[in-house]
C-alpha cells in the first residue's frame, strides 16, 4: 500500500499534468451544504456520503465527489470556455464492504466548453488514458445519451416515457416499467377495482397530498390503461441497444442498424462517431476500445452523454480507478438559469500506485 | 470468568425475557431495589445478567462487552452494518413481534404497492417542489428496502415516537414503523402497502461474534444452551 505522503505526491503529478493542459487548479471546500446534495440525488446519498451539522448552517456533508462544488463554482462565475484540476480527499460513507475507503485522494480534469463536445469528450479521455500509462487497468467506454435517446423515441405515451427516463439510471426499476408498459406484468385486483371506479375514498384525506392529486394520478392510472401496450418490437430495440456491448467500430455499426428502426436516437449515434473519430486524432486506438451501451447506469445519476472508467485487470473487487463522463444536464440543475456543455474524469492516485507497485 | 448476557432493562420485554429463560430453568432476577440496573442469575454457573437498554444491546454485542444479548432483529439490523458477521441468532424467543411497515394514508386510493408510491412521489416532487416525505427512526433499514425496490423522490424525516401522528400533523406524508396489532395504524387512518414489509422481527437471543471467550466460558455457554435449547 502507498503512504499518503506518496499519494499525495502522485497526486500533485497528476494536477500538474491537466494544468499543462491548460485547466486552473481549484480547492473546492470539503464541507458542501447538504441540501443541493440530497436534491440531486435524494436518500441514497446519505446511504453513500457522511453527513454532519451545526445550529448556524443545518446539514453538511463531507464532500462525496468534486463534479458538483466545481459547477457551482464555474456557474456562480466562471468565463468561458473553462478547464479546472483539482487534488484531495473525498469521502464515501461504507455500509456494506469494509475493504473499500472510507476516504481517499481523487483528481479530477474538467472541461466547460461549447465549442466542440466530441473534441472535448476525446481529450479528456485521452488525457486520463495517458496519465493511466503503466496502471494495469482496462477502459471501457459508454454513451447515456444514446438511451436516453432511444427512450424519447418509443411510440409510447409521453408520462411513460417519462417514468423510464426517471428511472434510467434504476436498472431493476427500468425493467420493472419496460414489462409493465408492454403489458407483460399481471395487473394488482387493486388496480382493476379502482380503474373500475369501485374504489372510494372513505377515510379522512390527512396530509399535505391533496385530493386533486389523487384524481390526478387514477386519471393518469386510467389514461394509461387505456393506452396499448408497448409494442414487443420496441421493447426488443431497447433491450438490443442495452446489450450492445462491442470494441468501438462494432457497436457504431450495429448503433447504425438499430437508428434505422429508431430514427430517433440516429443524432446521438452520430455524436458517438463523431468522438471516435475524436479520439483517434487524440491517438486512441478505437479499434479496440469498448463501448457498453448499459455502462455507467448505476453510477451516480448526473452523466447524460460519453462515460468511460477505467477497470483494474485481474482485480475485480476494486473500484473504478478512473471514470468520468459529460454532464450538461448537471450545469442546467446547478446554473440559476444558465448551461454550458461539461465533462470530466477523475482518478485515483492511491489505487494507481498500488497497481504500479504490484508484481 | 463470567459470560455477560444483556437483558432489556424494563417493561414486557424484561418481563417475558425473565419469563422465558425462568421456564427453562434459568431464573433472572433484578439483585437488590427496581432501580438498579444489576442482576442474579440462577440455574447455571457463571452467568452475569446486565440490564441494559434494548437500543444499546446490538451495539454492545457488536462491541465483544456483552457475550449475549436478547433484544429485536429489528434494532439489530438497523444498527449494525454487516450484521451477520458481529452478531450470530441463537434462540429466536417467540414474543416481541413487531414488523417493520411502511403506511400511506388509506385516503390514498390510488397507492397500494411500492409502485405506487413511486409515482405518488415523482408527482408530489412536481407538485410540491419538495420531495414526499417518509418518517421513521429506522434510516438504514427503510432506504435499504426502498433502493432495492427503486423507489426515488422521497426524503426520510427522524421521528423518535409518536410517527404514526406525523401525517396529521403534517410533517410527513408516509411513514415507517414498527406495528404488532396494526391498530394504532387504524386509529390514524393509515394503511400498509401490499408491499411494504421491511422486516419481520421478534425477540432474540444473539452471540456476539467479536467476545473474547475463555475455556471456562465457552463451558458455560454449553451449559446455558443445553438448558434452553
Amino acid at each position: 500500500m502507498p503512504t499518503r505522503f506518496e499519494t499525495l505526491a502522485k497526486a500533485a503529478e497528476l494536477r500538474a499534468l491537466f494544468e499543462a493542459h491548460g485547466a486552473v487548479a481549484v480547492e473546492p471546500p470539503i464541507l458542501q451544504p447538504a441540501d443541493t446534495l440530497l436534491d440531486l440525488y435524494g436518500e441514497d446519498i446519505r446511504a453513500r456520503a457522511y453527513v454532519t451539522s451545526d445550529a448556524l448552517r443545518g446539514e453538511q456533508m463531507l464532500r462525496p465527489d468534486f463534479t458538483v462544488p466545481v459547477v457551482q463554482m464555474h456557474m456562480a462565475h466562471g468565463a468561458e470556455p473553462a478547464r479546472y484540476t483539482y487534488a484531495g480527499e473525498v469521502f464515501r460513507r461504507q455500509e456494506h464492504d469494509p475493504a473499500r475507503a472510507n476516504e481517499y485522494v481523487q483528481v479530477g480534469f474538467e472541461i466547460f466548453d461549447r465549442a466542440d463536445p466530441a473534441a472535448a469528450d476525446a481529450e479528456v479521455f485521452a488525457t486520463i488514458a495517458a496519465a493511466m500509462q503503466g496502471v494495469p487497468a482496462k477502459p471501457v467506454t459508454g454513451d447515456i445519451g444514446v438511451l436516453m435517446a432511444a427512450v424519447a423515441g418509443l411510440r409510447t405515451t409521453q408520462r411513460r416515457k417519462d417514468a423510464l427516463m426517471r428511472h434510467i439510471w434504476r436498472p431493476r426499476r427500468f425493467r420493472t416499467l419496460l414489462d409493465r408498459f408492454a403489458g407483460r406484468s399481471d395487473v394488482p385486483p387493486t388496480r382493476t377495482a379502482l380503474l373500475a371506479g369501485e374504489v372510494e375514498m372513505e377515510a379522512p384525506l390527512l396530509g399535505l397530498r391533496t385530493r386533486d392529486e389523487i384524481e390526478a394520478r387514477i386519471a393518469a392510472l386510467a389514461e394509461d390503461a387505456a393506452a396499448p401496450p408497448l409494442a414487443e418490437g420496441q421493447v426488443d430495440l431497447i433491450e438490443t441497444l442495452l446489450d450492445v456491448r462491442e470494441t468501438m467500430p462494432n457497436a457504431l455499426s450495429r448503433l447504425h442498424d438499430l437508428a434505422v428502426d429508431l430514427p430517433e436516437i440516429a443524432p446521438a449515434v452520430a455524436r458517438i462517431g463523431a468522438r471516435a473519430e475524436a479520439l483517434e486524432a487524440q491517438g486512441i486506438d478505437t479499434a479496440q476500445l469498448p463501448f457498453e451501451a448499459s455502462y455507467g447506469r448505476t453510477s451516480m445519476e448526473y452523466y447524460d452523454g460519453f462515460v468511460f472508467g477505467f477497470r483494474a485487470v485481474g482485480r475485480p473487487e476494486l473500484p473504478s480507478i478512473a471514470s468520468g463522463g459529460r454532464y450538461d444536464a448537471l450545469t442546467r440543475r446547478l446554473g440559476s438559469g444558465g448551461e454550458i456543455p461539461a465533462v470530466g474524469g477523475v482518478l485515483r492516485p492511491g489505487l494507481m500506485l498500488e497497481l504500479e507497485s504490484a508484481p | 470468568m463470567t459470560l455477560k448476557l444483556g437483558v432489556p432493562s424494563k417493561g414486557r420485554l424484561m418481563e417475558k425475557t425473565f419469563d422465558w429463560f425462568g421456564a427453562r430453568g434459568v431464573t433472572l432476577q433484578r439483585s437488590g431495589s427496581d432501580r438498579e440496573y444489576a442482576g442474579a442469575v440462577d440455574g447455571v454457573e457463571g452467568v452475569q445478567l446486565m440490564l441494559l437498554s434494548a437500543g444499546e444491546i446490538p451495539r454492545e454485542l457488536a462491541a465483544g462487552r456483552l457475550h449475549l444479548g436478547v433484544t429485536g432483529t429489528d434494532l439489530v439490523q438497523e444498527k449494525l452494518a454487516l450484521w451477520g458477521q458481529l452478531v450470530e441468532p441463537l434462540e429466536e424467543l417467540g414474543f416481541g413481534h413487531a414488523d417493520l411497515i411502511l403506511a400511506v394514508p388509506q385516503a390514498w386510493i390510488d397507492v397500494d404497492t411500492l409502485d405506487d408510491l413511486d409515482a405518488a412521489a415523482a408527482m408530489f416532487r412536481a407538485h410540491h417542489g419538495f420531495r414526499m416525505r417518509i418518517a421513521t427512526k429506522y434510516h438504514r433499514l427503510v432506504r435499504e428496502f426502498l433502493r432495492q425496490a427503486g423507489v426515488a423522490d422521497y426524503a426520510l424525516v427522524d421521528s423518535q415516537g409518536a410517527t404514526e401522528g406525523t401525517v396529521k400533523n403534517e410533517t410527513a406524508e408516509a411513514i415507517a414503523d414498527i406495528t404488532s396489532s396494526g391498530e394504532t395504524l387504524r386509529a390514524n387512518h393509515l394503511k400498509v402497502l401490499a408491499d411494504g414489509l421491511i422486516l419481520q422481527s421478534q425477540a432474540t437471543l444473539w452471540r456476539s461474534r467479536t467476545a473474547p471467550m475463555e475455556d471456562s466460558e465457552r463451558d458455560t455457554l454449553r451449559a446455558l444452551m443445553r438448558l434452553i435449547t
